[in-house]
This record gives structure tokens, C-alpha cells and sequence, in this order.
């Protein structure tokens, strides 16, 4: 087991090696800087800056520079916001994406699965019927039709929560955000669930289950959830990674100040460190879900083995 | 002789199987006509609603759908009284006769006639002309021609049409969704087939870049390209179709893997048949089924891509519009307003449906295992 989390740590490295490689050589190779577009300022002082930053560099001294840094544990300087590390501010947007990330997981995860449950044990009835719709509809309609649907509906017409803005997290301002970010999710997690649990459901142990006079309830949860609930985990990995990262969409249009949000406010104002600090936390971030999931599987079912 | 050669019937082919079971298949149906409305309507509708995409009408910024004409009556009133008092006259009375309205206004001083020109200007008049006028100038009758308006899904937030710029939104999005989807699959089907074909060392280290490729966190490139290199049409084109090849290869390169071990492939190699004659023959049409099927799959993901770059304002541009454009414009204006979110949003929503329903019924249609 230590010998697998070894190894497939060891075979992250390279991957993350070469997203940062790619990413910082596209940033440094596109037109502009980060101090460009300030109208105004005499030549020696922007020189003055950008020699502060070591901007005035060439690229590779750069590149070779930021590595050393990041093994260091050292993201650098932001650009644009001064007088702020990048860290500094990754603390406080990750927080923000986190919590809404994380609670939008859970959501879709327990009602997804409980629909998907729900659905395959009532299969081709009203209530399975339902789910499927709703599934469809949750992963048809994309998020930048549901977020301000939702503020049209809740925020303007009824005024039950606010339109937008993070209020230090304040409940009401979460619940729009946390919905629209959870029903995409919702909508797969619930297909997959009725699937694997009708496959689940026909499966030899659950007949033998059954025949010896196991109630339904334990039927269902201890021996046909149990092996139905892989896909759901595989599933849920790159998921969770996506969704603590930040939605830059969600966190646009309901102006909440998390990790999406400095990505695309970086990218557009050139401030680099920002951009490479939000691509290597996604990096990990996804990495490290990957392993989770690949350990989960172990532990749910007795039939991985990582020796 | 010719009672048996008369009941030969005609064979079928896995082509007229496929399409008699996507007939069959009512969700399908229903979105494959919805579809092609919807296309029709996109290309030939903005000829036909009136109105140029472009055209603003200063008078009637944000009015709400209706099917009757603009302006109303109601609405006439104050724009009557707006324009004379724009002229710095006073209105006497105006009345509505035969279509034309007839407004007097009167003054301290002679009035110059060229204050017709006042009325001209307005977006609910035109045709101004003088009846009469008083014999020392301070009164002066004048009438104009209503100028009758159909906004059936009201107008924008700078006063257009938002009929006519929904059907040229849909034009953008459609075309780029099966321009970028389509050189998706073009991508994807070389780099599969090539490297399914090939195979051996060189196979490996293609479908190594593939999952390297899979690793990189791709919304993020997108952004990152169109934000740094400009926010170009084309651009756009190839950084799109540039992240969703991948899955797309790795479809063609199995279906390549399995087809060449196939025995009727091997009966073909044995009789001679060159590769070019297996390749066209056997390989492609057999592949052309899973191809298919993921370009409409394809096609929804690429407008929801597009739309979602273009509601962070790094898509298309002014005055051209996309759906996603309109949505974001709408989500920013819907206060009040709620239409203009709604508009766009029912036609992106409604094409996506069509479409996931249509890939849906081709792969019951095609997959002949999964029957």
C-alpha cells in the first residue's frame, strides 16, 4: 500500500512538471506584461519595476527561477495586487472555493445517490421517470443559464437570497452558488447510481441476499449500494477537484471572491504569478483526488489489491 | 423464373437499418425537426423580421415582448408632447385621423416650418408634413405617418431587435459549434487512426501524449490562449477544437485496434486487397457509426464551450453576438427585464436538448451491440 501511494506520487511529478513547464512558456511567450498596459509611467520606472521582479530577465532564467522557488514552497509575488504574495491570497480565496466546493459535493453526492437508489429500485415507475428528467435536464442546461436563472427567480422576484456577492459567507449568499454548482453534478452522480444499481441489484449475492431472508433495507444498503457505489467514487475524484478549485463561472456571476475568480482577473491583468500559482493548485489538487479515489476503491471493494 | 425474381427483395443496408430505427425513435424525431427549424430560422429569419441586427431605435430601448405593433397608443402621447417640447413650442391638441396623426403647436413667434424635421427624427414618426398654418406663423398643423414597429420578443438594452439578433446569435453559435466540433474530429480521427493502425512503439508514446494532454486542466487553456494571443474568431476555432480531440482519438484508435484484427479484415489482406481498398472498404465505414455518434455529442459540448467563453467577454465581439454573449448581456440587464435573459437562454437550452436527444437516438441507432 505505501509502496503504491509512493509510486504514484513519484509518477505525479513529471505530469506536474510538465503542466508548469507548458503553461508558464505559453504566458511568457503571448504579447504583453503586467505592468504594460499602466498608461503613463517614463520608461526608467517601468524598467525600475520590472527589474525588481526580475522581469527584465530572460525567459528561461525566469522559468528556472520559479521552479526553484516552488520547491521551496515560494509562489511568489502577485503582480498586480502588491504588497500581497500570492499565498497570502490563495488563503483566502481557497477558503472560500473550499467551503462552497465542499458543500456543493456533498450535496450532489448524497441526493445524487440517494436519487439514483431511488430511482433504479422503482425502475420505470413515476419516481425513476423523474430522476431521469431531472438528470437530463441538470446536464443539459449549462451553468451560466442556471446561476442567473436562479438570481432572476430568487433574488429579484421573491427576494429570498441575495443576488450576489460573498458577505464573509454568510448562509443565504451560499445557497445559490452551492445549488448551482451541486445539480451538474447531481444529474451524473444520479445516472450513474441508477445504473450501477440496477446492475448491482441483479447480481448472484443480492439473489442469495434475498433467499436467505435479509431484510430489504439491508439488501439494498450493506450488499447492493456497497458495490454500485464504485463508479460513483471514480466519478467523484476529478469532480471534487474541480469543484474546491473554484468555478471561474459560478464565482463570476455570483461576484464571489474565490480561486476562479483571481484565475481569470490574473489572466486578463497579466499578473503571473497568480496564473501559475491557481494552475499548479489545480494540478495538485486534481492529482491528489485521483490517488484518494484509487485508495477508496481498496477499502470498498476487497477485490483491489495494491501490493 | 420471374415470380422468384420478382419477390428478391431489395437487401438493407446497416445504413437504412440505422435510419428506420432513428425514425422509429420519437425523441429524435421531434429534435431533429426542432433542429433543423431552428437552423432554417437562424439563416433565412433575420432577412424577414424587419429589422437589421444592428439597427438601434433610440425610442424604444427595453420594450417587452409584444405581438402588437409599436408604438402604442398610450405611449404616442408622451412622445408627442417630448417632441414639441424638444421644439420649444407648444402643443395645442393632436388627434389620430386615417392612420395620420395631426399635431397643431403654437408659438410666441413665427414658426419655421423646418420643425417638421423634429418629428422626422423620432423612431414612431415619419412623413412629417405641414397641413396649414396660421396667417401670422404662430400656429402651425402638421401631419405624420406612424411608423409601425413589430418587436416580437422586445428589444435590448441599446434598443435592437432582439428577435432578429437571437436568430444571428444562433447563427454564430451553431456555425461554431460544427466548425470547431467538426475540426475536432478531424484532429481526433487522424491522431486515433494513425496511431491505432500503426501501433507498436509508436502507438505508445502517441497515446502517452494523449494522457499527458488528459492531465492538464483545459478550461484553463482555453482562457489562457484567448486571453493572451487575442481574442480572435479563429483563435477560438483552434483552441476549442484543440481540447476536445482527445477523447475523439482515443474512440478512433480502439475501433482502428479491434477492426484490424477483425477475420474479414485478414480474408481481405489474404485475397490481396491493398491497404487503401481495406482502409475504404472496411475501416472507415465501420468507424463512421462512433464517429458520428461523438460529433453530435461533440457539437453541444463546443457551444456550451463557446457561450461560456463569450459570457466572460472573451468570445465573440460586438456587433456580432453569440447565445452566450446574449445571456451574459441579459444576466446583466435583467432587472426588469427578466425577457432578455430568458430569450437567449430558452434558445441555447432548447438547441442543447435537441441536440444531446439526437446523439442519444443515433447511438441506439448505430450501435448494433447495444441492441
Amino acid at each position: 500500500m505505501f509502496n503504491y501511494v509512493l509510486r504514484r506520487l513519484l509518477t505525479a511529478i513529471p505530469t506536474l512538471f510538465l503542466i508548469i513547464t507548458i503553461s508558464f512558456f505559453l504566458m511568457h511567450v503571448a504579447p504583453g506584461g503586467p505592468f504594460n498596459m499602466e498608461k503613463g509611467i517614463p520608461p526608467e520606472v517601468k524598467a525600475n519595476i520590472e527589474r525588481v521582479f526580475h522581469l527584465d530577465q530572460p525567459v528561461w532564467r525566469q522559468y528556472l527561477e520559479y521552479l526553484n522557488n516552488l520547491l521551496h514552497g515560494d509562489l511568489g509575488p502577485s503582480y498586480v495586487m502588491l504588497n500581497f504574495s500570492v499565498k497570502e491570497l490563495f488563503a483566502i480565496g481557497l477558503k472560500v472555493s473550499v467551503t462552497l466546493g465542499a458543500s456543493a459535493l456533498t450535496l450532489a453526492l448524497v441526493v445524487g445517490i440517494a436519487m439514483g437508489v431511488i430511482a433504479a429500485l422503482r425502475q420505470n415507475q413515476i419516481a425513476d421517470y423523474s430522476v431521469i428528467s431531472l438528470a437530463t435536464a441538470g446536464s443539459t442546461i449549462p451553468t451560466f443559464v442556471i446561476a442567473p436563472l436562479i438570481q432572476l427567480i430568487f433574488g429579484l422576484m421573491w427576494r429570498l437570497l441575495p443576488v450576489g456577492g460573498w458577505n464573509d459567507g454568510a448562509f443565504p449568499n451560499m445557497v445559490g452558488p452551492i445549488i448551482t454548482l451541486a445539480l451538474p453534478q447531481l444529474a451524473t452522480i444520479s445516472r450513474l447510481m441508477r445504473g450501477s444499481m440496477i446492475e448491482a441489484l441483479h447480481a448472484h449475492h443480492i439473489r442469495t441476499a434475498k433467499a436467505m431472508g435479509l431484510s430489504d433495507f439491508s439488501v439494498v444498503v450493506r450488499h447492493a449500494m456497497r458495490g454500485a457505489l464504485l463508479p460513483i467514487i471514480s466519478y467523484a475524484g476529478p469532480a471534487a477537484a474541480q469543484l474546491i478549485t473554484g468555478s471561474i463561472i459560478v464565482e463570476t456571476i455570483f461576484q464571489i471572491p474565490g480561486i476562479g475568480r483571481y484565475f481569470i482577473d490574473a489572466a486578463l491583468n497579466r499578473d503571473y504569478t497568480i496564473v501559475m500559482g491557481t494552475v499548479v493548485v489545480i494540478a495538485v489538487f486534481t492529482i491528489f483526488f485521483n490517488l484518494v479515489v484509487d485508495l477508496l476503491y481498496a477499502v470498498i471493494d476487497p477485490r483491489v489489491r495494491y501490493d | 423464373m420471374t415470380d422468384a425474381t420478382a419477390t428478391i427483395s431489395k437487401g438493407r443496408s446497416l445504413w437504412s437499418d440505422a435510419w428506420a430505427r432513428l425514425k422509429a425513435n420519437r425523441m429524435a424525431t421531434a429534435s431533429l425537426i426542432y433542429l433543423a427549424l431552428v437552423a432554417v430560422a437562424c439563416l433565412l429569419g433575420p432577412m424577414f423580421t424587419g429589422h437589421e441586427f444592428t439597427k438601434q431605435y433610440p425610442s424604444y430601448v427595453r420594450v417587452p415582448p409584444s405581438l402588437e405593433p409599436y408604438p402604442k397608443l398610450e405611449a404616442l402621447d408622451a412622445e408627442v408632447k417630448a417632441i414639441v417640447n424638444k421644439s420649444r413650442l407648444n402643443l395645442k391638441e393632436w388627434h389620430e385621423e386615417g392612420g395620420r396623426f395631426f399635431i397643431t403647436v403654437t408659438s410666441a413667434k413665427p414658426i419655421d416650418e423646418r420643425v417638421t424635421r423634429y418629428i422626422d427624427r423620432s423612431d414612431s414618426f415619419d412623413d412629417a408634413k405641414v397641413e396649414g398654418k396660421s396667417a401670422d406663423g404662430m400656429e402651425l398643423t402638421m401631419s405624420a405617418g406612424v411608423q409601425q414597429l413589430h418587436f416580437y420578443l422586445g428589444t435590448d438594452v441599446s434598443g435592437r431587435d432582439l428577435l432578429t439578433r437571437t436568430l444571428m446569435a444562433g447563427r454564430v453559435s451553431l456555425a461554431v459549434g460544427l466548425l470547431a466540433g467538426f475540426v475536432a474530429v478531424v484532429i481526433g480521427v487522424i491522431y486515433g487512426a494513425v496511431s491505432g493502425f500503426l501501433g507498436g512503439k509508436t502507438d505508445e508514446v502517441m497515446m502517452r501524449i494523449v494522457d499527458i494532454l488528459y492531465a492538464l486542466p483545459f478550461t484553463f487553456f482555453v482562457i489562457m490562449l484567448v486571453v493572451f494571443f487575442g481574442r480572435n474568431f479563429i483563435l477560438m476555432f483552434i483552441a476549442i477544437g484543440a481540447v476536445l480531440w482527445l477523447d475523439m482519438s482515443r474512440i478512433v484508435r480502439g475501433q482502428t485496434l479491434s477492426l484490424k484484427r477483425q477475420e474479414y479484415v485478414q480474408a481481405a489482406e489474404a485475397l490481396g486487397v491493398p491497404a487503401s481498398g481495406i482502409l475504404r472498404r472496411h475501416i472507415i465505414p465501420n468507424m463512421l457509426g462512433p464517429i458520428i455518434i461523438y460529433l453530435t455529442l461533440l457539437v453541444p459540448q463546443v457551444i456550451i464551450l463557446e457561450s461560456f467563453l463569450s459570457y466572460l467577454g472573451l468570445g465573440v465581439q460586438e456587433p456580432m453576438s453569440s447565445w452566450g454573449v446574449q445571456i451574459s448581456q441579459g444576466a446583466h440587464n435583467m432587472q426588469g427585464a427578466a425577457y432578455l435573459l430568458i430569450v437567449p437562454s430558452f434558445f441555447l437550452t432548447s438547441t442543447l436538448f435537441a441536440l444531446n436527444f439526437i446523439g442519444d437516438g443515433l447511438r441506439d441507432a448505430l450501435d448494433p451491440k447495444d441492441r
